[in-house]
């Protein structure tokens, strides 16, 4: 415990932490040294670990994942770096088609356990490819696990548990939060265990990254002006899913929601409502609703508002699977 | 270096080199005869054995043994290699058995052997994936090391004429550059990506890509075994003393098809083979090896029949690899436990137990 950090200071301390525990631990990625990376995730590692330990790559981000599998191979723990989430997609065949693959297709024999860092999710009024959620594409991969913080505490004990993960991690901060502060602190869950942070009876809320806080937005909301109790569940993990806690809230509520940025035709919400209605059919009142982003580009900021799931969209939700 | 370097002439005349030569003796040349011959036996058995549907596919060296086994013979025991699906000979030379490749173009695994036993990478079916591997592998090595001594081993990265337009490649030539990585590229230019001639890659010798991003570009006359052992070394010794890169471009001919799967008729012309038939890679070190009196026609005998006992071995220890079990698919998606996989597999193991299988 102690003073509240930000997100993004957190996610330092674990950097540095985790560095200074294994020295088989390198960070790398574009302007992670000098500058300390363009959110200072990264800040203050060059000036104690010099190139040894922190590289700044070549702009060229699937060389930054390709490296990454060729040091890992050498026995490295890489701790990578991919600038914003709409540039990974130059790395998108080294991560799905190598770092994905090559323990399974070498029997065991290869192990990667590389973490890819993205910070990813809108609001905060960029350019295009800076605001995405590209969490599905990667989901969709087996080979790799996928996590994602909501607050500071879990940033810290999440990145440190990521870090030493045998498997690679793509390890997901939701850009927008990190300014937002907790205390640090022990933390319950593993690396792959879904949390209810908030309890409730009336309809289960699933979500995770940055739509934690305001789905708890939503849920006070719905306490003050409507007497409404929502159970809200962050999942922390989106592969492994940890679905054992949201089951168990449906079979009390009958209803749930599944919010996040990622656009709904597709998305992780398709996957979890399924599973919810396989695992809960028979205590369902009403068919899973998804809140999230419609089927077009991200748009410019000055849309954003409207394409990402907000307060209001997600209590219209709440209302509809209600009124079902 | 514009020309193409060469110790040894297609018609078996040793010639010298100020810069690159080797200095060999008869049994070291003896070696590299048999190395050749056998995994042109190999090759040939394989191709057989697809043939006869004992595997599903098989790329083909053929033409390429002197490029393979003079760059493997140069590489030392804790130095790395990343291969491409073709470079059987190089694995021939890094001891991997070859029943490991037939058991990856049969389809009972997608690896077959542990990497880190050979100092040689699972072959990568993407093409010039591996070249970003081989670089991080070898700032790997720098930092073993440590970055102000020398990195005292080398890697080597192989891919061919086509792999040189990929993204991957040239990003690879850019890292090794700026990193002063103790890497060799090694580029077999067999003059053809499936279908598409060399003239569809580049408008320039694919040596001299080097200079644009700051290495040494070497051009090889890759059917030549001597000189592509003398450059191989020659490269990995700058690669281990420190100096940083280079690039080689071994210029072969692909002989046979791409894969078993394809037919070269459709897209190139029978003169073009009896023209690199003339200067194959074998035939130039028995002429070699007869002129000089270091190896005889019984020495040769023995050989051959060192290739039949192995292509009959291969034959065998092919058609008798188990397929594997039916949940062995889930065995190895993740080094740690996973839930998911887990679950799957129970539920297969259940079905395939209730006699669906």
């Amino acid at each position: 415990m102690g003073e509240p950090v930000t997100l993004a200071a957190a996610l330092n301390q674990a950097l540095h932490d985790a560095m200074d525990d294994d020295p088989k631990v390198l960070v790398m990625g574009e302007d992670v040294g000098r500058l300390g990376g363009v959110f200072r995730v990264t800040e203050g590692l060059h000036a104690k670990h010099t190139d040894a330990r922190v590289i700044d790559t070549p702009l060229s981000e699937s060389g930054i994942v390709g490296a990454a599998i060729g040091l890992a191979m050498r026995g490295y723990r890489p701790v990578c770096e991919i600038q914003f989430d709409g540039f990974v997609f130059p790395a998108f065949d080294q991560i799905t088609t190598q770092l994905a693959k090559m323990h399974a297709r070498s029997d065991g024999a290869t192990r990667l356990p590389v973490t890819i860092r993205i910070p990813y999710g809108g609001g905060i009024g960029a350019v295009e490819h800076h605001s995405e959620s590209p969490e599905a594409y990667f989901a969709h991969t087996a080979g790799l696990r996928i996590v994602t913080c909501s607050h500071a505490r879990d940033g810290y004990q999440m990145l440190r548990q990521a870090i030493t993960c045998d498997d690679p991690v793509i390890f997901l901060e939701p850009k927008r939060r990190y300014w937002d502060k907790a205390e640090l602190g022990d933390v319950g869950e593993g690396l792959f265990q879904s949390r209810v942070v908030r309890a409730g009876g009336d309809v289960t809320v699933v979500c995770y990254g940055p739509m934690v806080r305001t789905c708890l937005e939503v849920a006070g909301l719905a306490h003050e002006e409507d007497g409404l109790s929502l159970e809200v569940i962050d999942l922390r993990s989106l592969s492994p899913l940890d679905l054992g806690p949201v089951f168990d809230s449906v079979a009390r509520t009958g209803r749930a929601i599944v919010v996040h940025e990622a656009p709904v035709f597709g998305g992780l919400g398709a996957e979890i409502a399924t599973r919810i209605s396989e695992k809960c059919f028979f205590s369902l009142e009403a068919p899973v609703l998804r809140v999230g982003a419609p089927h077009a580009p991200y748009p410019p900021s000055k849309l954003e508002h409207h394409y990402l799931p907000d307060v209001d969209r997600i209590l219209d939700a709440v209302d509809t699977v209600r009124g079902m | 270096m514009s020309e193409l370097l060469q110790l040894l002439t297609p018609e078996g005349q040793r010639l010298h080199h100020p810069d690159y030569d080797v200095d060999i003796s008869g049994e070291e040349l003896r070696g590299l005869y048999r190395d050749m011959v056998l995994v042109r036996r190999l090759d040939t058995e394989a191709h057989a054995l697809q043939r006869q549907g004992e595997l599903g596919l098989w790329p083909p060296l053929l033409g390429q043994e002197a490029a393979q086994i003079g760059a493997g013979r140069a590489l030392r025991p804790d130095d790395y290699a990343f291969p491409t699906y073709r470079e059987h000979g190089v694995a021939w030379t890094r001891g991997v058995d070859p029943v490991s490749l037939l058991a990856l173009f049969r389809g009972v695994t997608n690896g077959g052997y542990d990497p880190t036993d050979h100092g040689f990478a699972l072959p990568t079916i993407v093409i010039g994936d591996q070249t970003l591997h081989a670089v991080g592998y070898a700032m790997g090595v720098q930092r073993d090391a440590g970055l102000d001594s020398p990195p005292g081993s080398g890697v080597i990265s192989f891919f061919g004429d086509g792999a040189s337009s990929q993204g991957d490649v040239n990003e690879a030539f850019v890292w090794a550059a700026v990193n002063n990585a103790p890497v060799v590229f090694f580029c077999q230019n067999n003059q053809w990506a499936i279908s598409q001639p060399l003239s569809r890659q580049t408008r320039i010798p694919l040596y001299r890509r080097a200079e644009g991003f700051g290495c040494p570009g070497l051009r090889v006359d890759g059917n030549d075994v001597l000189a592509v052992l003398a450059i191989t070394r020659a490269a990995l010794d700058r690669a281990r003393r420190g100096d940083g890169p280079s690039l080689i471009e071994a210029y072969t001919y692909r002989m046979g098809a791409h894969t078993t799967s394809d037919d070269p008729t459709r897209y190139r012309v029978e003169t073009e083979l009896e023209q690199w038939r003339l200067k194959d890679p074998i035939e130039r070190v028995r002429a070699y090896l007869l002129r000089t009196g270091a190896g005889d026609r019984a020495f040769m005998d023995e050989v051959d029949q060192q290739a039949d006992d192995m292509a009959a071995r291969l034959r065998q220890a092919c058609r008798d690899l188990p397929d594997p079990a039916p949940d062995a698919m889930f065995a190895h998606v993740y080094a740690e436990p996973q839930d998911l996989v887990q679950q799957e597999q129970r539920w297969w193991r259940e079905y395939l137990g209730a006699d669906h299988g």
